[in-house]
């Protein structure tokens, strides 16, 4: 499963840093992550809302510039490359975003949102060759040429994803940033796209990184997954390493608290105390001091750095399992 | 049946919206009945009318658009349908209380929580004006915030301490109706695992009837005695929480159930239910969910499908109902 030995990273991130100026200081959005997406990949980003895993998203695609660090696309630093360089870069790298009803310009028809990154990157000089290729598309993502010319407020949360997806396919990327992109939408919906992304992923052999905070959708498509915690990466490993054998004391309380949809599996929750600490000048040592139920005095003074404890398997944590919980099913020890 | 064995029992409810697209039918034909004590999840995708219901019990459906056409809401046996705004007021908020989806927006953003908890308090229960401050306190203890903290505002709080601010505010006059419409789903899972422990040690300490209204069957698992589907402004299937997630018999639950990635095995692919739900201003004939329906026959199309006993207490709508437990064929790939 873990594709990394079989190629080269097409993605990586290279001590990765991106603040926020606030009114009351940094916020520290992305602090020091270092990943590589394997081509053909898909690494799963999990972590709760204000983690960062969203602006670690976008700064892979610089949507965002970083603050420090690199990121490397297939070797080459993007973060300095030119304008021309800059729209190179944009064919091959795209976006899924999460929420379908804001992500798409409402005065487009179907066909004219599917179209627009062909028309801006000017792939076809003939109009009725780029239509040709719109309505692939879109038979692609499975949308029917009837709603060609819908708007999409004509279109339900389901098919309004479709077009998203079509659009980040048009350009014939290799990797796709997929940012929640089933968290908006029903379960039977979600299960379709799902599905589709999957089968695209075959059929084109793209690159996924997809972020998310459903842990169930995230295994179920992913290769790698990693945590991330308050701007960190705090676990990185196999998608069914990761449920089996959780080393970091905050992965484990996370997969705890997934509610399950069966009634024969009962387990014991690891319940954090509070909130997510505020990623604004955020204090020094391990970032989950504060609510980690493991914690000793050395993990306020030193940050724990990510090291490979076994192999694959990524921990940032000075005191990692053994698992207080046996993943999915966890029976938490008393 | 004497009515008095339910404490809730709504009976063929219709709700209608009337929009410049054409007349929404949010709920239809509806029978639900609760018991004092019990917990029943209200499961269904957007638009199902799970909050419909809700509002209609509560007798917040705004008119216009919306107008309950049909049916009777019995709470304690009587119907509120027919009572006088007075009256309404009385019961809401005092007998039957509601904590909605949003904590961020359903607070007072100029009031301190503890006047929010106060002024439920004063309005509904007949706690003498020095021991309001004393109770509003106390349920805030009992939400898992301290007393002390009654003085600050929403926006001082995080999300997951509002919505326990709202079920304090719920909980306060002691109702005998709960609903929970979606209490969870705006919260991280970390936070949501804490209001659900929270739930569920009030489910204990108050024994309060509550409908909770949720699309994650994950949540309903670990909460409800009972569980009803709604699809389609119809109740598909109801039974107990045993009977529904070890035996579910109609097609849309099944494929509700198959729909969810599972923890605990490997799929390449997940069962999806082929189409979309029907749209609610033009419903096709019939049984809705017929032309999503692997198991459809010219019957479902012709005919709708009553709700009927098909095992003691287990409600099916369905013409060609049958058994397939959701994790059977999973089981058999167990992960290692």
């Amino acid at each position: 499963m873990n594709n990394k030995e079989l190629s080269p990273p097409l993605l990586e991130t290279i001590r990765l840093k991106k603040y926020f100026p606030t009114a009351h200081g940094l916020l520290h959005a992305v602090d020091g992550v270092n990943l590589a997406i394997a081509k053909g990949e898909t690494l799963g980003l999990v972590g709760e809302s204000g983690c960062g895993k969203s602006t670690l998203g976008r700064v892979c695609i610089r949507l965002l510039e970083t603050t420090e660090g690199e990121v490397l696309f297939n070797g080459d630093n993007i973060c300095n490359l030119t304008k021309t360089g800059l729209r190179a870069f944009r064919r091959k790298a795209q976006m899924v975003f999460q929420d379908p009803y804001s992500s798409l310009n409402p005065r487009f028809s179907v066909e004219q949102l599917i179209a627009e990154p062909l028309r801006l990157h000017k792939v076809y000089a003939r109009e009725q060759e780029m239509m040709g290729h719109v309505y692939k598309l879109m038979d692609t993502v499975g949308l029917a040429k009837r709603l060609a010319t819908s708007f999409p407020h004509e279109l339900d949360g389901g098919r309004r994803q479709r077009i998203g997806v079509a659009r980040a396919l048009a350009l014939n990327p290799e990797f796709i940033v997929l940012d929640e992109p089933v968290s908006a939408l029903d379960v039977c919906i979600q299960a379709q796209i799902i599905n589709l992304l999957q089968d695209l992923k075959e059929s084109f052999k793209y690159t996924y990184l997809f972020i998310t905070h459903d842990l169930s959708v995230v295994r179920h498509v992913s290769n790698r997954i990693a945590v991330m915690y308050l701007g960190k990466v705090v676990e990185l490993t196999d998608h069914l390493e990761i449920f089996e054998n959780p080393q970091h004391p905050y992965t484990q309380a996370l997969l705890s608290a997934i509610p399950i949809p069966r009634l024969d599996v009962r387990r014991q929750r690891i319940l954090l105390e509070g909130d997510v600490p505020s990623p604004v000048n955020p204090p020094e040592g391990c970032r989950f001091y504060g609510r980690c139920p493991s914690r000793r005095d050395e993990c306020q003074r030193t940050e724990p750095a990510l090291t490979e404890r076994s192999p694959g398997h990524f921990t940032a944590c000075f005191y990692p399992g053994p698992a207080k919980t046996d993943g999915g099913q966890g029976r938490a020890i008393p | 049946m004497p009515d008095t064995e339910f404490i809730l029992d709504i009976r063929d409810l219709a709700v209608r919206y009337h929009t410049d697209s054409g007349v929404v039918c949010a709920v239809e034909g509806l029978n639900l009945s609760l018991k004092p004590g019990e917990f029943l999840g209200l499961v269904g995708e957007t638009g199902a009318g799970k909050t419909t219901t809700a509002l209609s019990v509560m007798q917040l459906i705004a008119s216009p658009p919306g107008e309950i056409c049909r049916g009777e809401i019995l709470f304690d046996g009587l119907n509120l349908l027919t009572l006088s705004e007075e009256e309404k007021r009385h019961i809401r908020g005092g007998k039957i209380a509601m904590i909605f989806q949003d904590p961020m927006t359903s607070l007072n953003p100029v009031l301190s929580v503890q006047e929010q908890i106060e002024e439920m308090i004063s309005l509904h229960s007949a706690i003498p004006r020095e021991k309001v401050h004393e109770k509003a306190g106390e349920m805030l203890t009992l939400v898992g915030i301290q007393a002390e903290r009654g003085s600050e505002f929403p926006y001082q709080f995080s999300g997951g301490m509002k919505q326990r601010v709202m079920i304090a505010i719920a909980l306060a006059c002691s109702p005998q109706l709960l609903i929970a419409d979606e209490p969870t789903t705006a919260l991280d899972v970390t936070i949501q695992a804490q209001v659900l422990e929270l739930m569920q040690e009030l489910k204990h300490h108050f024994n309060t009837a509550t409908i909770l209204i949720s699309h994650d069957l994950g949540v309903v698992a670990e909460l409800c005695d009972s569980v009803a589907i709604m699809y389609a402004g119809r109740i598909v299937e109801k039974g107990s929480a045993a009977s529904i997630y070890n035996s579910p018999m109609h097609p849309y639950t099944q494929g509700l159930f198959n729909s969810i990635p599972d923890l605990t095995t490997i799929v390449s692919r997940l069962n999806t239910i082929p189409g979309l739900p029907p749209d609610p201003v033009n419903l096709p004939p019939g049984c809705c969910f017929a032309p999503r329906c692997h198991k459809a026959s010219p019957m479902c199309t012709e005919s709708s499908p009553q709700i009927k006993e098909i095992d003691s207490g287990h409600f099916v709508a369905c013409f060609h109902p049958s058994c397939s437990k959701p994790s059977s064929h999973k089981e058999a790939c167990h992960e290692q």
